[in-house]
């Protein structure tokens, strides 16, 4: 099945991410395809590359961009939520004149139309959080 | 994209409280532009998104609630409100904002987009959209 997951809220503080990250994970263990993953609300913090988390904890973000380097994932931060909560990348930082960024290794920035597109093109949109 | 799937977007949270119902509204008019079958929710505190003369100015949060009325331009006239989650909250469909559309198959008359419903209808509409995106 074609799948595309929708993750709502951000790391750590809320089980959303790891649910998403977990059943993601399970599907292409089972020979699913995950068409994209739409990050979406605090969820975009999600691909920061900027966070340590204690050395004895799961690393939300860094395990997000390992599974999109195994498996070529799409990884979409939504453009609108991104520029509110500062999540970062080149383009970004140009267009808004930041003088830094800070989206993980994997993930790209891009607009709300990709989370429809992925809607209209999977056969379920399974949404995480909110 | 030729295929037209059913999108239905599910509205449970107060305004101001937390970002989901400005953001879910974002979804909504980027949606519109892609040429799918739209349909709106709003149950539980959702019902407050849409009640009208809201009034954000000692909060210094942003009064988006005007942005409801351009829906109907944007053909997403199915608007559906759950009865019981009205009812539970002491309001009636004269306390939410009068939100229309003009139907191009009747002259272009201006007609009411608000559709209320109970939750065993709401259980149906989940049951026959496509998609369904809960905010």
């Amino acid at each position: 099945m074609k799948l595309s997951i929708q993750v709502n809220e951000g790391p750590y503080q809320h089980q959303c991410s790891d649910s998403a990250y977990n059943f993601t994970k399970a599907a292409l263990e089972k020979g699913h395809e995950i068409f994209r993953v739409f990050f979406y609300h605090d969820g975009v913090n999600n691909g920061t590359r900027l966070a340590s988390p204690p050395q004895d904890d799961r690393n939300v973000q860094q395990r997000w961009s390992d599974l999109a380097k195994e498996h070529e994932v799409d990884l979409v931060i939504c453009v609108a939520a991104a520029q509110r909560r500062g999540i970062v990348d080149d383009g970004e930082a140009e267009r808004n004149g930041k003088d830094a960024t800070n989206i993980m290794d994997g993930f790209r920035i891009s607009g709300l139309g990709q989370l429809i597109e992925a809607g209209i093109q999977s056969d379920r949109l399974v949404v995480f959080g909110g | 994209m030729s295929e037209i799937k059913n999108f239905l977007y599910v509205n449970r949270k107060a305004p101001y409280g937390t970002v989901y119902a400005l953001e879910s509204l974002e979804v909504v008019l980027i949606g519109a532009a892609f040429d799918q079958d739209v349909s709106l929710i709003f149950m539980d505190d959702g019902v407050f998104q849409i009640k009208k003369d809201q009034n954000t100015e000692a909060s210094g949060l942003k009064n988006f609630s005007p942005t409801y009325n351009a829906l109907g331009d944007y053909d997403v006239n199915k608007i559906y409100v759950e009865k019981e989650s009205l009812e539970a909250r002491g309001m009636t469909i004269d306390d939410l904002m009068p939100l229309t559309y003009e139907d191009e198959d009747d002259d272009w008359a201006e007609k009411s987009s608000i559709r209320m419903v109970s939750a065993d209808e709401i259980r149906d509409l989940m049951e026959e959209s496509d998609v369904v995106l809960s905010f």
